[in-house]
């Protein structure tokens, strides 16, 4: 990963607002980001936040009621403006996705092996059928699940839910993607299972040298997984910065409670109190004019913070925080940590 | 010790039907002989990923359903064969709170209405019960004129404080909390963990923990109970189990959870368990978890390991546990595979 490298991806003030009952809601403003070869992004926020709105997005995926602004562009290339044809194209063989749910998003009534090959041909027409068979095979075979030889011909519901994932992962890298999404991909799964999944994500991104980004919830997925992590919060992007950054340095407010109200496996025993961030995210059709988080943050200055749009501050050049209130953040931090 | 609650060898299974006529073609064991204590006022946190049987357990305890044998007691009144006024009695000493709490509230009552509903069954606040709703609310953390909403307004955090109002509204001794915070947010999950510490401090009640989410039951709990496929496989005071586990279902489960601290996640030893808990129609003989561990020998086949007592309150049901081995073998294919054949 070079610096003077053009991004695989690149996310340019991206704005996602869908019409309701009650008036437009933003789920995603002016978000930026920049997505290289080899590295895997994390973008991490809670229900609401955008988070999965921005993947459908960059997939071409969303309704066409959502009003899409911005810019996203492969490689340099828009995709924003690219026909349905052309988006298909691009789909599945430079960008693919795996889902949160398996089951929903495999075909019932066809082999597991059918499927593969049918994702193998859409892209390349040319393989013969014991070809398609063959990279099938190998498919199932790079994501663990063992006798693929035989396990090829079976249907998805004699699979579990863990193996159906690896299935869906075999699917997203059956044409060598450049860039893979995995919207909360372990999210439905239990914790030995998730560690299985993890492990193949991490294993697939390694043997394909793709970009990987990563979405979920859960912040112990992404200390494990993330070069970068991008914390989103209520459609806007609070705060990104390198993996051990986010964690030991976090500089915006909400990172920082977010945190703290994480029980801890290792941590303190059950003694010390979690903080609780008060109040809820904001609702999307009456977002607050200034920083969304400001009614809940106990760093916030009142008549400013709530009034005004927060400009991104660079802590460093690769660590950037959308707050006015980084210096008190980092000074509460260090006296935290000592 | 007084043990508030206790639960005796319990057996739960299910049939399953199937062919045009319905017959019985197979047994779901969900519970094969369940033992646990819980003392007044403590919490009992039980673990265990999907189909273990806790859901079922926690049904148990507050009697939704009946169980095939054994016995639950509530101060050694027992829970299983109580009916009429006797059973009215128990549930009312015994509440449940769900995961989610909306599904449990009727759509087209007001929450002060519901409160008072439950209030009313029992007899209980007679004279006073708006005023005891408006208590309540305030109790889990929530404004006392909410008495006149409907459930649709309120955010997932808030409906779970309202399922835990309602639960507290008769007064109970022990709380079975099933998968409690599981489907709120990190944010607003910590305000209703912290309130449910505070009201168990203030009011003395006795907890039932379910959850998947072992970070979670760590900071709640007193003991944890770990489950696997129908079985406690290893119980003991919170600090023990997370610091030196005995059993290797546990010491798997815990090492899988993520841990959000990137130096301490990427440097930590993982144990991948290899392949999918079996099916509970169909589980291995002997130790039910001998299937997918690396230490398993052909006693785990043949024996059932009891829970046995070991160092500093610690019980596990391992012919192999942790701290009567020396190093942790590697998991290899042929150990696996011998120990796969039946």
């Amino acid at each position: 990963m070079t610096l003077n490298q053009q991004p695989l991806l690149t996310v340019d003030n991206l704005s996602v607002v869908f019409s309701t009952d009650n008036g437009p809601a933003t789920s995603v403003e002016g978000l930026s980001f920049e997505l290289n070869a080899n590295e895997t992004l994390g973008v991490v926020g809670e229900s609401g936040s955008g988070k999965s709105i921005t993947s459908m997005a960059i997939m071409g995926l969303l309704p066409r009621t959502a009003a899409v602004t911005g810019s996203i562009r492969f490689r340099g290339e828009e995709l924003l403006t690219k026909t349905d044809d052309q988006l298909r194209d691009l789909r599945g063989r430079r960008i693919s996705m795996v889902f949160q749910d398996a089951l929903a998003a495999l075909n019932p009534v066809k082999s597991v092996g059918n499927q593969l090959m049918e994702a193998v041909r859409v892209h390349s027409s040319d393989r013969s059928r014991r070809e398609m068979r063959a990279r099938a095979i190998e498919l199932l075979d790079i994501v663990g699940i063992p006798t693929p030889e035989q396990r090829v011909d079976q249907f998805p519901h004699e699979f579990s839910g863990g193996m159906r994932q690896r299935i869906m992962i075999a699917m997203s890298i059956a044409n060598d993607p450049d860039v893979l999404i995995a919207d909360e991909p372990t999210t439905a799964l239990d914790v030995t299972v998730q560690a299985q999944v993890l492990d193949v994500l991490r294993r697939v991104q390694r043997r394909t040298n793709s970009a990987l980004l990563i979405i979920t919830h859960d912040l112990g997925v992404v200390a494990g997984l993330a070069d970068r992590v991008l914390v989103m919060y209520s459609g806007k992007k609070v705060e990104e910065a390198d993996v051990e950054d986010v964690f030991y340095r976090p500089s915006h407010p909400y990172t920082l409670d977010l945190l703290a109200a994480m029980p801890r496996l290792d941590g303190n025993s059950g003694d010390s109190r979690l903080y609780s961030i008060p109040g809820a995210p904001p609702d999307p059709t009456e977002l607050p004019p200034g920083c969304r988080f400001a009614p809940r943050c106990r760093y916030a200055m009142l008549g400013t913070c709530d009034r005004t749009p927060v400009p991104e501050q660079f802590i460093t050049d690769r660590h950037v925080a959308a707050c006015l209130r980084i210096d008190e953040v980092a000074a509460v931090r260090q006296e935290a940590s000592s | 010790m007084s043990s508030t609650l206790e639960a005796i060898d319990v057996v739960k299974e299910y049939p399953v039907r199937s062919g045009l006529f319905r017959r019985r073609t197979g047994t779901v064991h969900a519970l094969s002989g369940v033992s646990l204590e819980v003392p007044k006022g403590k919490t009992l946190g039980i673990v265990g990923e999907s189909g273990c049987g806790k859901s079922t357990l926690g049904r148990s305890i507050v009697r939704l359903h009946d169980i095939d044998s054994g016995s639950i007691r509530l101060d050694g009144e027992s829970v299983e064969s109580a009916s009429g006024q006797d059973l009215r009695s128990l549930r009312r000493r015994v509440q449940m709170v769900f995961q989610d709490p909306y599904a449990s509230l009727n759509p087209r009552l007001t929450i002060g209405s519901a409160l008072i509903e439950a209030l009313e069954i029992h007899g209980l606040a007679a004279g006073r019960r708006s005023e005891r709703a408006q208590e309540l609310l305030e109790m889990v953390g929530l404004r006392p004129e909410f008495v006149q909403r409907y459930p649709h307004e309120f955010s997932g955090g808030q409906r779970q404080r309202i399922g835990i109002a309602r639960a507290l509204a008769v007064e109970p001794e022990v709380i079975v909390l099933d998968e409690p915070v599981s489907a709120l947010d990190v944010s607003v999950q910590a305000g209703v963990l912290n309130q449910l510490k505070e009201l168990q401090d203030l009011l003395g009640l006795t907890y039932v923990f379910i959850a998947h989410d072992l970070s979670v039951v760590r900071y709640l709990s007193d003991e944890v109970a770990v489950m696997y496929l129908g079985r406690i496989v290893e119980t003991a005071p919170t600090g023990r189990l997370f610091a030196a586990p005995e059993h290797p279902y546990t010491k798997a489960l815990l090492s899988a959870v993520p841990i959000p601290d990137p130096i301490v996640e990427r440097s930590r030893e993982r144990i991948t368990l290899s392949g999918d808990v079996p099916s509970p129609l169909n589980p291995p003989s002997g130790c039910r978890f001998r299937t997918r561990c690396w230490k398993a020998t052909e006693r785990c086949a043949t024996e059932i390991p009891l829970l046995r007592t070991m160092a500093d309150g610690t019980r596990a049901a391992c012919h192999h546990p942790e701290s009567e081995t020396q190093s942790p073998t590697d998991p290899t294919d042929s150990q696996r595979t011998e120990a796969g054949a039946q």
